[in-house]
C-alpha cells in the first residue's frame, strides 16, 4: 500500500466522521460538507471518488427499510456445508438470485454446526421457505442440514460509526 | 408511498452521483423538480421508509473490523439487553430473530483490536455469552429491493 501524507489521512477521517450518518439534503450537499471541513467542494468530491474507486466506500446511496417496502420475511438461512466444498458451494449460493449476502463463518461445535450464511428476503415466509428449500434441493448432498432464522424486529440499523470511543 | 416514491427508492438505492448539483441531476432522470426530490427524500428518512442516505463505508477497507455476533437472551430480559447493546456506538445494526440465539448484531470498530473489548463490555454488562461469527470469506453482497 502507498503511504499517504498524514494530512490526507486526517481529511479522509474527518470526511468519514462528517458523512457517516448521512449526506445533508441540500442542493449542493458536497459543498456543505466541504464548508464544514474547511476545504473546497472539489476536494470533497475528489476524495469521495477516490474512496469509491478503492472500495473504501461501497456506494453513495439510499438504504431503504426493507420491512416498510413489504419485504417482511427476512430469513437468514444457515447451512452445514462440508469444509471440502465450502468455497464451491458459497460461490454457487452467491449466484442464486434469492440471495443478497453470503458468507463463510465459523462453526461453534455441536451447538452451532452451520458454516455458511445466506440472507434471503421475501414478501412472505412461505416464499422464503420455498426458496431455501429449492436451494437445498440444488445443493443435494453438498449440504448436511440447514435452518432459517427469521427476523422479527429491527432493533437498530444505524450503520458503522467511527470516532465514538 | 406513491409511484414517484417507488422510483426514487429504486433509483437511489443503486447509487447517487458525485457532482455539484446531484439532486438536480437525479430529479431530471426521475421527472420531478430538485426541491420535490429533496422533500420526498427527507420525508422518507423522517418517516423511517429509508434508514440512511449517503456514503456507505466499508469498515474493513478503512482499516476497521466488522463482526457478526449472536446472543441467547432470556425473553423476560430481552428489551433491557437490547437497550444495553444498542447503546454502544460500535453496534451498527441489531435484529431480533426466532431462534434460541435470538439477538443478532454487527459490531463495527475503527481498529480491529477494539472488537474484543466491545465484546467483553457486552458480556460484562449483560452476563450473557456473545457468540462471535466473524466472516471468513464473503461470496456475494448485492442487496437490491424493488419498492
Amino acid at each position: 500500500m502507498v503511504e499517504r501524507p498524514e494530512q490526507e489521512e486526517t481529511l479522509e477521517r474527518r470526511l468519514i466522521l462528517a458523512t457517516q450518518a448521512g449526506l445533508p439534503i441540500v442542493p449542493r450537499p458536497y459543498a456543505q460538507v466541504a464548508a464544514e471541513l474547511g476545504v473546497s467542494e472539489a476536494v470533497v468530491m475528489e476524495r469521495l471518488q477516490a474512496m469509491l474507486a478503492s472500495g473504501r466506500i461501497r456506494r453513495i446511496a439510499l438504504v431503504p427499510n426493507h420491512y416498510r417496502l413489504g419485504y417482511v420475511a427476512n430469513g437468514m438461512s444457515v447451512w452445514d456445508i462440508p469444509d471440502a466444498c465450502i468455497r464451491e458451494v458459497g460461490q454457487a449460493m452467491g449466484r442464486m438470485p434469492a440471495v443478497s449476502h453470503c458468507y463463510h463463518r465459523p462453526r461453534h461445535g455441536k451447538d452451532w454446526p452451520y458454516n455458511l450464511f445466506a440472507m434471503v428476503h421475501g414478501h412472505h415466509r412461505a416464499e422464503v421457505e420455498q426458496r431455501v428449500a429449492e436451494m437445498a434441493r440444488q445443493l443435494g448432498e453438498r449440504q448436511r442440514g440447514y435452518d432459517i432464522l427469521f427476523s422479527t424486529r429491527i432493533l437498530k440499523k444505524t450503520g458503522m460509526r467511527f470516532g465514538a470511543a | 408511498m406513491d409511484e414517484l416514491d417507488r422510483k426514487i427508492i429504486n433509483r437511489l438505492q443503486r447509487g447517487f452521483p458525485l457532482c455539484e448539483r446531484p439532486f438536480l441531476q437525479e430529479a431530471g432522470q426521475l421527472g420531478c423538480s430538485e426541491s420535490e426530490l429533496m422533500t420526498r427524500l427527507q420525508c422518507m428518512l423522517d418517516d423511517g421508509l429509508a434508514t440512511r442516505f449517503g456514503p456507505l463505508y466499508h469498515a474493513e477497507r478503512l482499516g476497521g473490523a466488522l463482526c457478526l455476533c449472536a446472543m441467547a437472551v432470556p425473553k423476560e430480559r430481552f428489551d433491557i439487553v437490547a437497550e444495553q447493546v444498542n447503546a454502544l456506538p460500535e453496534v451498527a445494526h441489531n435484529y431480533e430473530r426466532e431462534h434460541r440465539l435470538n439477538m443478532w448484531f454487527v459490531l463495527a470498530t475503527e481498529k480491529p483490536e477494539q472488537l474484543d473489548a466491545v465484546v467483553a463490555t457486552i458480556e460484562q454488562a449483560t452476563g450473557l455469552k456473545v457468540w462471535k461469527m466473524p466472516k471468513l470469506e464473503e461470496f456475494y453482497v448485492g442487496l437490491y429491493l424493488e419498492a
